[in-house]
């Protein structure tokens, strides 16, 4: 293979800030689509266990919808489909006028559809919680609110610290597919070098590192989380 | 203090786990139920405080119907303690928390009136050096004692039993109907699904026997052991006191 090598590409302007950058906007897409999958999530993973039959329905037509849609798919139809269903003003303002459309869209999207699977955590959580302390909570009197807010949410997350772990990461690789509808983004960062310098294999190496230092860095977190969390005379889930 | 009257439930639409059931226990009464197991009585008690909800039939502790839609069942749940053959602490709780959560978030109570109360509670269950320990660090005996004082910090009208002793090993059965027992002697309304027919025999004014879902026997205590009249129950009995 006829291949220059040259790593100091990465260290050199403007590449080494491209990056930078990249990484940055990966880090808001992830990070803010989290909190709309949490959030939404949560809620919904509540409705799915509640008594309420309508709450029930609503939680599951969600999770139906938006888990068995490939994630790539929901991205272009929010993105290509959604704002032509719209009246005019509307569709214009979400494909233009709003502001960075591009991004907005692509948090908005993973968001939602990493909802559906934290509500579907959360709904296993509260369940693996028990219907005896659910009993325990109402029989001193509680409102089912208070039940959730007291009793069966606090346990419940304490549960799914580790799928949640992986949720996460999976949101933040899935961050990337952001770069299909134009957001420049940590990938899309390592691609634009690669096309002004040819050194594809160092550009991508370096994002390989970057995303792993990041997953490392959220695994290490999520690990020091569990073992704080843990109650007293238990075990936490990750291995010391 | 509780009526049942002709409370009938069905899982499904084929079976029926309460047929016509009616008691009654007055206020002060110790009234255990037993019956082989499948026989309906966990969820006849847990009926009273509707956290089983019945699909005819009327239930009213202290003259409040529990099935009127007008009814607060949180409020009246509040009045009704409840004890749970699996304890059902709350984990990520202490033990004083535990006393104190109802307390605080139902009742109202001040941080200090709620902390004052589930210490007197502590002490009265003897369990005070646990205070500040996890449901986890306990036995199961030390568990079940927390759950009852959990329930008499709401200082409820009646007291329900849902097989305290069932859980435990055998040496620790003893500390917990210790406490019922006392608890008995100073006048609580008590309702008790329980196997320990030693208890029954000592404490309890009546005792009802279930099978298939139905009440079949409900007789003052003594003529209960002495000589019950169903063949039901004199079968039920030759088998558990046996040994």
């Amino acid at each position: 293979m006829n291949y220059n090598w040259d790593w100091g590409i990465l260290f050199r302007d403007p590449y080494a800030g491209w990056i930078l950058d990249g990484l940055g906007w990966t880090l808001v897409i992830s990070l803010l689509a989290w909190v709309i999958a949490f959030t939404l999530g949560s809620i919904l993973g509540v409705f799915r266990t509640t008594s309420s039959p309508v709450l029930r329905a609503i939680g599951t037509c969600y999770v139906e919808l938006f888990r068995n849609i490939p994630i790539l798919v929901q991205l272009f139809l929010w993105y290509f489909v959604f704002p032509e269903l719209l009246p005019d003003d509307w569709g214009r303002w979400v494909k233009r006028d709003m502001p960075a459309p591009a991004l907005t869209t692509a948090i908005v999207a993973l968001g939602l559809y990493t909802a559906s699977r934290v509500c579907e955590q959360v709904r296993s959580g509260i369940e693996a919680v028990g219907v005896g302390q659910r009993q325990a909570g109402r029989a001193i009197g509680m409102t089912e609110p208070q039940v959730y807010r007291y009793i069966l949410l606090p346990n419940a997350y304490r549960i799914i610290i580790p799928p949640l772990t992986s949720e996460f990461l999976t949101i933040f690789k899935q961050s990337s597919l952001a770069l299909t509808i134009g957001v420049v983004e940590l990938t899309a960062m390592t691609r634009q070098i690669e096309e002004y310098t040819f050194q594809g294999f160092e550009a991508f190496t370096a994002a390989t590192i970057v995303y792993s230092l990041v997953t490392f860095t959220v695994m290490m977190l999520m690990r020091i989380l569990d073992k704080r969390t843990a109650l007293p005379g238990t075990f936490s889930h990750g291995a010391t | 203090m509780i009526e049942m009257n002709a409370v009938n439930k069905w899982y499904g639409k084929n079976f029926q786990v309460l047929k016509d059931c009616s008691l009654k226990v007055a206020k002060g009464e110790v009234i255990v139920v037993c019956g082989p197991s499948g026989s309906g009585k966990s969820t006849l008690i847990k009926t009273v405080n509707g956290l089983e909800p019945i699909n005819s039939g009327d239930i009213t502790v202290d003259g409040v119907s529990i099935t009127a839609k007008k009814t607060n069942l949180d409020k009246m749940r509040s009045s009704i303690g409840m004890v749970f053959q699996n304890f059902e602490l709350f984990p990520h709780m202490n033990v004083t928390d535990n006393i104190k959560i109802g307390q605080l978030k139902v009742l109202g109570r001040s941080d200090e009136a709620a902390s004052e109360k589930a210490a007197e509670l502590l002490e009265r269950v003897d369990l005070t050096e646990h205070a500040q320990k996890y449901p986890s660090q306990l036995s199961g005996g030390q568990q079940q004692r927390v759950a009852i004082a959990r329930g008499l910090a709401m200082e409820p009208k009646a007291m329900l039993f849902d097989e305290p002793t069932s859980a435990l090993d055998p040496e620790m059965i003893n500390e917990v109907l210790d406490v019922m027992v006392s608890l008995a002697g100073e006048g609580m309304t008590m309702m008790v699904v329980t196997h320990e027919m030693g208890f029954a025999r000592k404490v309890a004014d009546r005792v009802v026997f279930m099978d298939f879902g139905e009440i079949v026997e409900d007789a003052k205590s003594d003529d209960f052991f002495g000589s019950p009249r169903s063949a039901r129950a004199q079968e039920f009995l030759s088998k558990i006191l046996n040994h």
